[in-house]
Formats: structure tokens, C-alpha cells, sequence
């Protein structure tokens, strides 16, 4: 969680711990799209600070989290969301990380199935044997050391 | 060199262009507006000039118009006022200016010190109208059409290029219909 300053109450709005968490936890979920690498609720730029404000009315008067959303994605775009949305257009941001390790995993285990099927001794002692098997361009591992 | 570095290079190269040609994909400053194509946001402000005149979009139905949000302590919009003034002398199409987040007298004061292009400017002290026109930071151009659909917009000073490649043909090609 952001550390955020404490909500300093308006004219008119009594001070309200409910209220501030519910604002703090929507707004560290906006960018502040003046400082895109921050969130509404670190960022001190005007922009930000409004639309905090702006949250925190509506908020509220009784509006959902999803509704105030909703009202931000309206006027400013998606972008405005800090977490991109999981829909059909952003899955391949959100599993592309996962998906990189599993390709990186499968090569990884295809290279150790291969050595295995070569001849090659486990990584960690070199045994070695018939030199036709060596792959010219792997270093052998000493004893000892971890390839 | 053995065939096995091909496959790692491979990637490595794939992901090299795929992240070049995504850094060419233009201004990550200038956001896609979600308000392109759909009604300019209903707004009722007080004209610059004249605190007991109003403005709404509505009033403009049945014309093009531009709309250029600006204030008096950004620089930016000093860069793109001849710009501005230099298309209102061709008179091709209406302008009216947004003066956003910014005092009367001051935005009366920067109109009469660079030049007044706009056919008259509404008032938003409190950025609120600002809001729900999207405005991020000024300046930034509206091009919306006759039936009052925002059809461009554009966020940073409008430039000759701009202007010549972008906006005009889109208001001509708007004016037509």
C-alpha cells in the first residue's frame, strides 16, 4: 500500500475513516495521467489532487468504486486505470510475463533432455568420455562448480 | 559459432523490434481521447468576457467549431497562439476558446497583451467542465462537428503541420457533409 497523506477534511465533509480508506484505496488504483508513473493518490500534481477530490465527492454522495471507475475510464481512457483491465485486448500483457517463463522453462528442459540423450553426465562433474559427444562450444564444468 | 546461439539471438531480436517499433508508435504523452466519436461533453460556462453570458455546445449544433483550451501562466499555449490567430484570420472555421482552471482578469489580460483569435471564450476557474472534456493540461484542440461529436482531438500546441495534415482536412471534410 502507498503511503499516502492523511485526507485533510473539507469545508463540509466531516472527517470519515471509512471514507478515507475507500477514497485512498480507489485513487491508488488511477494514474495521475500528468505524472503517468504514479498513482492519484501519491501524486501532488493539481490535476491529481482534483480528481482525488473529485473521487472522494462521489464517493460520498453514494457512488460504487466500480461507478466511480467507470466515470474516469469515460473521460480519460483506459490509461487511467493503474492496473491495465484483464479483457481480450490486455491478456496478452498480463500472462506475457508467464508465458515467457514457460517458453523459457520448455528450452531449458528440451537442453537437459537433449544433453541426457547425448551421453552428457548431469551438469556438476565432467566424466569425460567420448570426445565425438562434447559439444564444442559448452565450457566443461569443473569439478565442483556450479555451471 | 554453433547453431544453438540462433535460437536465443532469435528471440532476443524479435523482442529488440518488436520494443523499437513500439517506441515509434508515437507520444506517450498524448493519450487516445475516449470522447473521439462520441457527444462533446454538455457544459454550461460563463463567457470570459462577459460573466452573465452563457455558453453551452448545444449552441453550436449545425456548425464546425474548434474548441482550444488554454490559460494565462502556460507557456505552451503562448508557442501555438499565432497559430490560432493565424487561422482565425482565414476564417474557415469557428473558435472558441476554454480558458481552463485560470482567474477572469488574468485570461482577460493575456487576450488583450497576445491577441484574441477566438470568437468568444468560455470560463472554467474550477477545471470541473475541464473534466469531463478529458483535458489533462493545456493546450489542448477539440475538432467537433455539426451534430456535436467530438471527431479529434489533440493534446500539446496545435502546430502549422498540425493544422495542415490533421485538423483542416478534417474540417473541410466536415464542413461538406
Amino acid at each position: 500500500m502507498p503511503t499516502t497523506l492523511p485526507a485533510v477534511p473539507q469545508a463540509g465533509l466531516a472527517a470519515d475513516p471509512v471514507l478515507d480508506e475507500r477514497v485512498n484505496r480507489l485513487a491508488s488504483e488511477l494514474r495521475c495521467l500528468v505524472c503517468q508513473n504514479q498513482t492519484i493518490a501519491d501524486s501532488q500534481a493539481e490535476l491529481a489532487v482534483q480528481l482525488k477530490h473529485e473521487v472522494r465527492q462521489q464517493l460520498s454522495r453514494g457512488a460504487s468504486e466500480a461507478e466511480v471507475r467507470d466515470f474516469m475510464v469515460q473521460r480519460y481512457g483506459e490509461f487511467v486505470l493503474y492496473r491495465p483491465p484483464v479483457n481480450p485486448a490486455t491478456w496478452l500483457l498480463w500472462s506475457g510475463p508467464a508465458l515467457l517463463l514457460l517458453v523459457g522453462l520448455v528450452v531449458l528442459g528440451l537442453h537437459w533432455r537433449a544433453r541426457r540423450w547425448q551421453g552428457q553426465p548431469e551438469p556438476g562433474g565432467w566424466e569425460g568420455g567420448d570426445a565425438a559427444a562434447v559439444d564444442d562450444d559448452v565450457v566443461p564444468p569443473q569439478e565442483g562448480r556450479t555451471p | 559459432m554453433s547453431k544453438r546461439y540462433l535460437f536465443p539471438l532469435g528471440i532476443f531480436l524479435t523482442l529488440a523490434c518488436t520494443l523499437a517499433l513500439g517506441l515509434q508508435r508515437g507520444d506517450p504523452q498524448a493519450l487516445p481521447s475516449p470522447l473521439v466519436g462520441k457527444p462533446v461533453p454538455a457544459f454550461k460556462l460563463t463567457q470570459l468576457d462577459d460573466a452573465q453570458k452563457q455558453f453551452t455546445p448545444a449552441d453550436l449544433k449545425g456548425q464546425v467549431w474548434l474548441l482550444n483550451a488554454w490559460a494565462s501562466w502556460c507557456v505552451s499555449c503562448r508557442k501555438e497562439h499565432p497559430v490560432l490567430l493565424d487561422l482565425a484570420q482565414q476564417k474557415q472555421v469557428v473558435l472558441v476558446g476554454f480558458n481552463y482552471q485560470d482567474q477572469r482578469e488574468a485570461g482577460q489580460k493575456w487576450l488583450a497583451r497576445h491577441g484574441d483569435p477566438y470568437q468568444f471564450t468560455v470560463f472554467d476557474p474550477d477545471g470541473r467542465a475541464g473534466m469531463d472534456l478529458g483535458i489533462v493540461g493545456v493546450p489542448e484542440t477539440f475538432v467537433i462537428d455539426k451534430q456535436g461529436t467530438v471527431r479529434y482531438k489533440l493534446s500539446g500546441p496545435l502546430t502549422p503541420e498540425l493544422l495542415k495534415t490533421k485538423v483542416l482536412p478534417l474540417v473541410k471534410e466536415l464542413q461538406r457533409g
